[in-house]
């Protein structure tokens, strides 16, 4: 009886939203009197940090400081369409959408300046500071807020915009049955490292190693946040959750969270997290969705380790102790 | 049925409210007296989301009965910022990213506060043993752990 150690590696693909009966979110983007822009979604933050996402991503697209930027997500009965947040589809549908909401307000926007300024609307540019200016001649400039009180008190122009995007059905071909699920997939590796007690069956993840590559990071220290969650989330998933330890047998299954299993502050492993960004051609700024799967790898990472030390495969999830006694015992009367 | 009276001092100021016998003091602080930051997550004493500080102890709100708090000094998370400054472990959750969908984090800071108030410069031991009783389901508890570690650090700079 022995404490034994392995090694497992698992990479996985993930595809960014889903493809049931086309994929769409829109977008509305408006201004304030005050030049202000207010971005209406159905999309919910999920604590994922959609808000702040949005936020950005109009500020660039328009050419604000993100302070200046609202983003309302309030209510699907009164907001533009969104199939949701789920499937890691947020970023990358709604900042589309948002792009394109946030370019057309822009053009309205620059086309009241130049009406103020007196020159041409393709002569124009933004400075990101509040601000829009003649090009090659900086001097000649207005600030956004009297852009804003232009268009609401003086010459009656909505500075707003729509934006949809929409990844449409794909259907197989009838001959080969090839389709394209997905148009934008992230992908990520780990190495992870366990100890498994082979007279027990408990297993410690001393660390993983791991490799995402999730398009552009549109803030970096949020997707770290993300992925550094999701790692944990992910070992989770392979050694401890579950609400039907025996499905279909109901015995022993949680009646509440209470009795749902998680990992707590003293059970954590070494966790590295390395980012490499190939920005995505149909992402908003080259984003792809890591939301989910940054808690996929991890799993097979770990089933492949406990097989590395102790030589038997747990195929159902969680691979728990007894699981492995079980299969350890199987292996010993062979 | 008869209301009972309960008077206490929450975040410095005097509360007074008639409340059912029996309201626990998340419900009280939530639903009678509209301070928020405690959260419900399991309303049985597992989760860790309702801490709250009553006469400098870390208590469950969720297990503790309103009315046993009569006279009590009760601190929330609402209460920690010093008008617009934020306390050092609300700027150090910030700083290191150690919140995300944040539903953990008022219960998180009182269990640190809690402990800093005890153990100024805790090992990472202490740390995870002060938070062993709030579940957090987004950040893997690892910038949680480094977020009360970093305020502890950064107290005692400004006490050297
Ligand atoms: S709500 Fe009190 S411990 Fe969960
Ligand atoms: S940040 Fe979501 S539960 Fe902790």
């Amino acid at each position: 009886m022995a404490i034994r150690r392995g090694r497992g590696v698992a990479a996985i693909n993930y595809p960014t939203g889903m493809n049931l009966g086309g994929d769409p979110t829109q977008a509305l983007v408006h201004s304030t009197p005050t030049g202000n822009f207010m971005v209406t979604l159905s999309s919910v933050d999920l604590g994922q940090g959609m808000k702040q996402i949005m936020a950005q991503i109009c500020a660039e697209a328009i050419g604000v400081p993100t302070d200046r930027v609202v983003v309302d997500t309030a209510d699907t009965d009164t907001g533009p369409h969104c199939m949701g947040t789920f499937a890691s589809r947020g970023t990358h549908r709604a900042g589309n959408a948002v792009i394109q909401a946030a370019r057309e307000a822009r053009q309205v926007m620059l086309e009241v300046a130049a009406e103020e300024l007196e020159v041409n609307a393709s002569d124009l540019e933004t400075d990101g500071q509040g601000n829009i200016l003649v090009k090659g001649a900086p001097q000649k400039s207005i600030s956004i807020f009297d852009v804003a009180l232009s268009a609401h008190f003086k010459r009656g122009r909505s500075i707003s915009g729509r934006g949809m995007f929409l990844i449409p059905r794909s259907y197989p071909e009838k001959e080969t049955g090839a389709m394209k699920p997905s148009t934008c997939y992230a992908h990520a590796c780990t190495v992870a490292e366990v100890e498994v007690d082979d007279e027990t069956g408990e297993v410690t993840v001393l660390n993983v190693k791991n490799v995402f590559e999730i398009g552009r990071a549109l803030n970096p220290k949020m997707v770290e946040q993300q992925l550094v969650g999701g790692s944990w989330m992910g070992i989770s998933h392979a050694l401890y959750e579950t609400t039907e330890p025996y499905y279909p047998n109901r015995d022993h299954g949680g009646t509440d969270f209470n009795q749902y299993l998680m990992p707590g502050p003293g059970d954590l492993a070494q966790t590295e997290i390395i980012v490499l960004e190939r920005p995505s051609a149909d992402g908003p700024y080259g984003a792809k969705g890591p939301g989910e799967m940054c808690a996929n790898p991890q799993i097979p990472a770990v089933a492949n380790a406990v097989f590395d030390a102790v030589g038997v495969r747990i195929d159902t999830l969680p691979i728990t102790p007894e699981r492995i006694l079980r299969a350890l015992k199987a292996q010993a009367a062979n | 049925m008869a209301k009972v009276p309960v008077q206490f001092t929450l975040n410095g100021s005097e509360k007074a409210e008639f409340i059912d016998s029996g309201t626990t003091l998340l419900n009280a602080l939530r639903d009678k007296i509209g301070d928020t930051s405690p959260k419900g997550g399991c309303h049985q004493g597992t989760c860790g989301a309702c801490s709250v500080i009553v006469d400098g102890e870390l208590r469950l709100s969720c297990l503790t009965l309103a009315e046993t708090c009569n006279g009590a000094s009760i601190t929330t998370t609402s209460g920690l910022a010093d008008g617009g400054v934020l306390h050092t472990l609300q700027r150090a959750f910030l700083d290191t990213f150690a919140t995300q969908c944040g539903f953990c984090s008022p219960g998180m800071i009182i269990a640190a506060k809690v402990l800093l108030d005890h153990t100024p410069n805790p090992s990472r031991e202490e740390v995870v043993e002060a938070l062993s009783g709030n579940i957090c389901r987004c950040t893997g508890y690892e910038p949680i752990i480094q977020a009360v570690l970093t305020a502890a650090r950064s107290n005692s700079q400004n006490a050297a």
